[in-house]
């Protein structure tokens, strides 16, 4: 094909003509460890991060396991607000990638930041504290509420959506105004997205892509639990998270966040950074059918997995691997097998589920797994889907069951689904 | 020769209705729409009263959203319908700055009143109990802030992408640069030509004004407008309103017959720290550097109130002035619509583009300084 060669040859544009995307930096924290390595290996070991929530009491909970990630500042203290760990996770990740790719100047990041992560809000810990200076029967309404909360900035910083952008971009140094984004289950995803079509377009030569999530508290697993998404198999957590299995019955929440630094090829090279990986394409495709559910067509996620093929250059059988989404639940391996079949025919490539061992890690997810998959091209090996225990017959796949195995592997798709309709797909590829 | 973005649709609602002539009549000389009793001591700009059936027609849609989503749906309707683009929507690309949903204010208090005085063990037992039987599931989903753009998607069948940028005032802002920066970018194959951007808020939530109260930028008392608040300390008034506009190819447009409402020159943004000398003020000026200012230009000033962000646009505008050509007319919108936080940018990028529509000036400089952080201009021009 034309961009083998032309990549072959040196070049630097793709076949669009657009400037080709490198990884130079990334950086992990999941349940699995803190840093890419200690994660990674965890998944390579088929290890699970899923434990029994200790964060917080779980009496009432239909749910009581997550994947949880202890940050070192928490121990002897309370646990942080989401957006306190977000930011937390997003800052230890964006580290490690920006210290790998040795870009810029300490606090000098020469280019974006696209900061995927949850929505966030005053929680229960700051409300029930403001209600604890109200007085009489109308000390917990709303406008007591507010009288405790006027002037208090790091309450409103804290819970403003731009906080925690705007306090990552100060740290690192990144340009211009930083870019939040959620599309539920594919931000992390979405936030590479951007990264990329920026450089692509010119506007950037680097660009800081993170992915994060930290809303392991009871409120948001309450909200999960009541649209019965979440396994609740609370017994036996590291056997939970079971995509692709005939007995799944939801998925694991969890938390962590990944940061890759993308840099034009060309400015990679020039300034003689290793290249850890290529970013090919992404493709994505909204779905009109409903909330919380597929069109059962598929077409979505069928459209945004050819479209982040068509966007690489690249034929389906030229894809090795896939990232699967691979969340648990009866729904995603319903689609995502039918999503498989229609693109790839009967030769699919092997998919497994990184969810299998970290849980889902929502809005953290997309970004997490493209740093799998770069490490799964790396070392030429497949992580598993664990917790294969009864195939079901409706998944004709080779989800790589329980065990990691060697493989030649160029190319990876990296799928992500989201709540809301909102599908994102994308190619990475080796190194040339 | 890179292709020029139009706006093609706009679809506006405010306090004071919805639609270009409610607004345009208004600009010229009308007055706000205030409630001052409903959320005291806090003033705002209300919702006014939507015929939602008229763009969320099943009632079923209706019932999964609480008022934001329903305001921003609606809203983007009215811009798809303006622009004749139904027929268009299953490759539009869409964008949406977005908050949060609406929380269940009466079960906050409810929890609230039981068990803020208990030990903290107890207590938290006690929330995931009142949690577990007290959250109604759809509310989840009407407050999950990607689900307005999903519900654009399921309502109107807009289907090309789906994307949800948080950041308060500048998430609207990169929404409008980022979409206008795909339309142009001539990614030929399958690239985009139509896209659907914008943002919705409701000012009457108890939630919001809690976050908004926190910074201590609120405005009490009797409504004033923004310059004469600001010798009282400055402060904001939230208004409800959406606003979506169809930004499309001048190439496309045309090629369809479409009607062009204005031209969308450059969209830029930044986010200074604002502290020591990268303030805002100084951010703008620099993103204003080689904007092709014409004699006569509009200015639509998203000076939003609040102390810090007003004098910075003031000073921001005077530096233009001085450095020339003859300003224009400046309208301060958050007059007359109140402050609307993510639909704040986008509201006043209609508002620009029905005045160059109607020939008030040749130009349209619409500027924005979010009330934390965020700044941005945009600069549009009559077709």
């Amino acid at each position: 094909m034309t961009q083998s060669n032309s990549r072959a040859s040196g070049a630097t544009r793709d076949h669009l003509g657009r400037p080709i995307v490198a990884v130079t930096g990334i950086g992990l924290v999941t349940p699995l460890g803190i840093g890419v390595e200690e994660s990674w290996a965890g998944l390579l070991a088929g290890r699970s991060g899923i434990r029994r929530i200790t964060r917080f009491p779980t009496e009432h909970l239909k749910t009581t396991i997550a994947g949880q990630v202890d940050l070192p500042e928490e121990a002897g203290h309370g646990p942080l607000t989401s957006p306190g760990r977000v930011e937390r996770m997003a800052a230890l990740a964006a580290e490690e990638a920006i210290a790998g790719a040795g870009i810029g100047r300490k606090g000098a990041f020469p280019g974006p930041l696209f900061l995927g992560m949850p929505p966030v809000e005053v929680e229960w810990p700051q409300r029930l504290d403001l209600a604890r200076g109200g007085v009489g029967a109308e000390g917990s309404k709303y406008p007591a509420l507010i009288a405790a909360a006027t002037g208090r900035t790091e309450l409103f910083e804290g819970a403003l959506f731009g906080g925690v952008g705007e306090r990552l971009a100060d740290r690192f140094g990144t340009r211009g105004a930083p870019i939040e984004i959620t599309t539920a289950c594919a931000t992390g995803a979405s936030a590479i997205q951007l990264g990329l079509e920026a450089i692509q377009r010119g506007e950037a030569d680097a660009a800081l892509c993170l992915g994060a999530e930290g809303s392991v508290q009871p409120e948001a697993l309450i909200r999960f639990s009541l649209l019965s998404a979440l396994s609740t198999r609370n017994e036996d957590p590291a056997r939970a998270s079971r995509p692709f299995e005939k007995t799944r019955e939801g998925f694991v929440m969890s938390e962590g966040a990944a940061a890759l630094v993308l840099e034009s090829l060309e400015s990679a090279r020039a300034r003689g950074a290793t290249v850890l990986g290529l970013v090919l394409g992404a493709g994505e495709r909204a779905d009109s059918f409903h909330r919380t559910r597929s069109n059962p067509d598929g077409g979505a996620i069928i459209g945004a997995m050819r479209a982040a093929i068509a966007d690489a250059g690249l034929e389906p059988g030229q894809i090795d691997y896939v990232n699967a989404h691979g969340t648990g639940t009866p729904e995603n391996d319903k689609m995502e097998t039918l999503g498989m079949r229609a693109v790839f025919g009967e030769g699919c490539p092997p998919i497994s589920s990184n969810k299998s061992m970290i849980g889902h890690t929502l809005s953290a997810a997309g970004a997490i797994e493209a740093v799998f998959s770069l490490l799964t091209i790396r070392d030429q090996r497949l992580p598993p889907t664990i917790n294969h225990e009864t195939p079901d017959p409706a998944i004709p796949l080779d989800v790589v069951p329980n065990v990691a195995r060697d493989a030649r592997v160029q190319r990876v798709l990296s799928n992500s689904f989201g709540f809301g309709g909102q599908n994102v797909c994308l190619v990475l590829g080796a190194a040339a | 020769m890179t292709d020029q973005v139009w706006i093609t649709g706009i679809g506006l609602v405010s306090s004071l209705g919805e639609g270009p002539e409610a607004h345009r009549a208004a600009l010229a000389g009308g007055q706000p729409v205030v409630d001052e009793a409903g959320f005291a001591p806090f003033p705002i700009h209300p919702l006014p009263a939507l015929d939602l059936d008229r763009q969320i027609p099943k009632k079923g849609d209706q019932r999964q959203m609480e008022p934001w989503q329903r305001l921003g749906t609606y809203a983007a309707g009215l811009a798809i319908d303006h622009a004749g683009a139904r027929g268009l929507v299953s490759d539009m690309h869409l964008i949406v700055a977005a908050g949060g949903g609406e929380r269940d204010t009466a079960l906050d208090e409810a929890i609230c009143a039981e068990i803020a005085a208990l030990p903290p063990e107890e207590g938290a037992r006690l929330l995931n109990e009142r949690l577990a039987g007290g959250l109604r599931p759809t509310l989840f989903l009407a407050q999950l802030s990607n689900l307005l753009a999903g519900n654009i998607s399921i309502v109107h069948g807009v289907t090309g992408s789906s994307r949800t940028f948080m950041g308060e005032e500048s998430a609207a802002a990169d929404a409008v640069r980022i979409a206008a920066a795909r339309l142009t970018e001539g990614r030929a194959k399958g690239g985009a030509h139509i896209a659907l951007v914008g943002g919705a808020y409701v000012a009457g939530r108890w939630d919001m004004l809690l976050l908004y109260a926190a910074s201590g930028q609120l405005w009490r008392g009797p409504w004033a407008p923004v310059a004469a608040r600001q010798a009282a300390g400055g402060g904001l008034v939230t208004g409800s309103a959406a606003a979506f506009l169809v930004l499309e190819t001048e190439s496309h447009a045309r090629a369809r017959g479409a009607t062009g409402i204005a031209r969308l020159g450059p969209v830029r943004t930044a986010a200074a720290r604002r502290r020591g000398a990268d303030s805002a003020e100084a951010a703008a000026a620099a993103l204003a550097q080689g904007l092709p200012l014409r004699p006569g230009y509009a200015v639509i000033s998203g000076a939003t109130g609040a102390a810090v962000p007003t004098g910075a646009e003031a000073g921001f505008l005077a530096g233009l002035r001085e450095a020339g050509p003859a300003q224009g007319p400046v309208r301060q919108t958050a007059d007359l619509i109140g402050h609307a936080v993510e639909a704040a940018f986008p509201a006043n990028l209609a508002l620009g583009a029905l005045a160059v529509q109607a020939g008030e000036a040749p130009q349209a400089l619409v500027t924005g300084f979010g009330a934390w952080r965020g700044e941005a201009l945009a600069l549009m021009e009559a077709i």
